[in-house]
């Protein structure tokens, strides 16, 4: 899972500007970029941030469900939740070897992770408070994601494309099976009802920020879209998931934190309230709720499985020498 | 089958099932932790599997005492105490590090393949089917052990020792696990599963190749745990206040 990432695309090399105009044809033409193909040094930057950040956003996203797992209230769920985390595994490791092909290794990649230098989805640096907040994650943190992932499938990248149609499969699983828990919880006992109305009162706000800033205030997204890499604008998107999202969870007699959330009939969308900005560039840079916490779990189970690697490395060594 | 003979089978199953649960939830620990990213894939996937083995045996008690095959294995692993599981130590003691943790799998794993080749030739039919699937998995797992612990035995100085340590930490526990099952005595008479004390030898084979295999010794002196399965640790009651917080805060909730 994963949401759109803070844009910051700046142009530095002056490309051969025959070469260049070659490869916006290319792209123009709806064709795909692969990995031995000439691309812009700018439009390999990009690459590599966004799909290592998605890759960082899918282990550190273990986290706050994998907290979950050993408290699943049935074995049913238990084994959904951990089928699920498993997935994200393997979209991580998906994901890292797509950016592989753009000339990084894993290794250079999980140390930006490490050391702050990259980002992930600020998403996960909320907590997972209660058992609600898991169906809640697998249909509104996902769903939001998909929305992002399914236009990223489009993209000109062939590898980061064909990455994202095979997560985007399994990430419509997980919507489906986090929609089933939320109307299940939304429609049971009291104390379930409850802790459903309290996991979407947390995770509605920082859901809709999962888009990223306004179009306004993404000034480098046009160089994204002309390079075939973004389709569709951060608000655009924003406004499908409201008005995909917003009724039908009223329809459950939940409630949205959001007072001037209304729908237009004129324009067919659901409007809704002003997001806390201040909040949004707060977690992203580095003050939310669970930052510190998150990265620190990274660092622990990096440094705790530093032996295994290195014994790994020696042992592949002595075999080597042997044969 | 007499219906004396279907409770003995019954606890047999349960207890068969409290071992593939609580491994589950010890492994389930490592999602998100482990020291590669290939592992976080396979332990989740192991603890997948093991649930799956522990739903099984608790829905096939649940058809023997004609309780409900849905919520049955749900009422088995959310509303017992400690005192009611009949688990073997060894499966509830804490985490670990990465060595303890591959090492108790496989003297776990090997048993189980072990233990599922006599199952699978069962006189109970339903029992039979089940562990001949189960035993396909139960291969993998084997072999996912078999290939870790040489490149741990073998590898570093550090590496060795840990695997050393874990090595004496974890055999006084295995001595357990070759003590009948509950309920087994008469299913071994009538056919329908192995005796116990009968797998010992073809583990110790399996264990002491592989143990050789990684540069690692048994200890020799050691007080072997040879406590029934109803003696549970301490471990456990902590691991079961964990698992069945949610379900027991809300025990008319259907999840």
């Amino acid at each position: 899972m994963y949401g759109a990432s803070v844009d910051e695309v700046k142009q530095d090399g002056a490309e051969d500007p025959q070469k260049l105009a070659e490869f916006e044809a290319r792209i123009a033409r709806g064709e795909k970029i692969e990995p031995g193909d000439w691309m812009p040094a700018d439009y390999r930057k990009q690459l590599i941030r966004m799909i290592s950040q998605h890759a960082h956003s899918e282990i550190v996203g273990m986290l706050p469900e994998g907290a979950w797992i050993t408290r699943a209230p049935s074995l049913k769920r238990k084994l959904i939740l951990l089928a699920k985390v498993q997935d994200e595994a393997g979209h991580g490791q998906y994901l890292y070897h797509a950016a592989e092909t753009l000339g990084i290794s894993r290794e250079e990649m999980v140390d930006m992770l490490l050391t702050g230098a990259a980002k992930y989805s600020n998403i996960f640096n909320y907590p997972t408070l209660n058992w609600a907040d898991i169906g809640t994650i697998g249909w509104l943190v996902d769903g939001a994601a998909i929305m992002n992932q399914t236009m990223l499938a489009r993209c000109s990248y062939g590898p980061y494309s064909r990455a994202m149609v095979r997560i985007c499969m399994e990430e419509n699983f997980h919507k489906k099976q986090g929609q089933e828990q939320v109307i299940l919880l939304s429609q049971g006992t009291p104390e379930q009802r409850k802790m459903m109305q309290d996991a979407i009162t947390r995770w509605w706000w920082p859901t809709l920020m999962m888009f990223g800033p306004h179009d306004t205030d993404s000034p480098n997204s046009p160089l994204l879209v002309r390079w075939g890499i973004k389709t569709r604008s951060n608000d655009e998107l924003r406004q499908d998931f409201v008005n995909q999202m917003a009724p039908d969870l009223m329809a459950l007699g939940l409630t949205l934190p959001d007072p001037d959330l209304k729908y237009n009939e004129a324009s067919g969308n659901w409007e809704f309230g002003e997001i806390d900005w201040d909040e949004f560039w707060r977690v992203v840079k580095g003050d939310g709720p669970l930052n510190a916490d998150r990265m620190a779990a990274r660092r622990k189970a990096h440094e705790d499985g530093q032996w295994v690697r290195e014994a790994l490395a020696a042992y592949a060594e002595k075999q080597q020498a042997l044969n | 089958m007499d219906s004396k003979l279907n409770a003995s089978l019954a606890e047999y199953l349960t207890a068969l099932g409290d071992d593939e649960l609580v491994l589950a939830q010890r492994d389930a620990e490592w999602c998100g932790h482990a020291p590669i990213l290939e592992e976080d894939i396979a332990f989740a996937n192991l603890a997948v599997d093991e649930l799956g083995h522990a739903r099984t045996w608790y829905e096939l008690a649940a058809e023997l005492l004609s309780e409900d095959r849905g919520r049955f294995p749900d009422h088995l692993a959310y509303f017992r105490d400690a005192a009611e599981w009949r688990c073997v130590q060894l499966v509830t003691l804490p985490r670990g590090d990465w060595a303890f943790t591959l090492l108790r799998r496989y003297f776990f794993d090997v048993l189980e393949v072990l233990r599922l080749e006599g199952l699978k030739s069962s006189g109970y039919a339903p029992l039979a089917e089940a562990a001949a699937k189960i035993y396909n998995e139960e291969l993998y797992h084997v072999r996912h052990g078999k290939a870790w612990l040489p490149r741990l035995g073998r590898g570093t100085e550090e590496s060795h020792a840990r695997m050393q340590a874990a090595l004496t930490q974890l055999w006084p526990y295995t001595a357990q696990m070759f003590l009948p099952l509950p309920g087994e005595a008469p299913l071994v008479a009538a056919g329908i599963a192995p005796e116990t004390a009968g797998l010992e030898a073809g583990w110790w084979a399996a264990i002491e190749a592989a143990l050789a295999a990684a540069d690692l010794r048994a200890p020799e002196k050691f007080i072997p745990v040879t406590r029934p399965r109803s003696q549970q640790t301490e471990h456990l009651m902590g691991l079961l206040s964990e698992m069945q917080m949610l379900a027991r805060a809300n025990p008319q909730a259907r999840w």
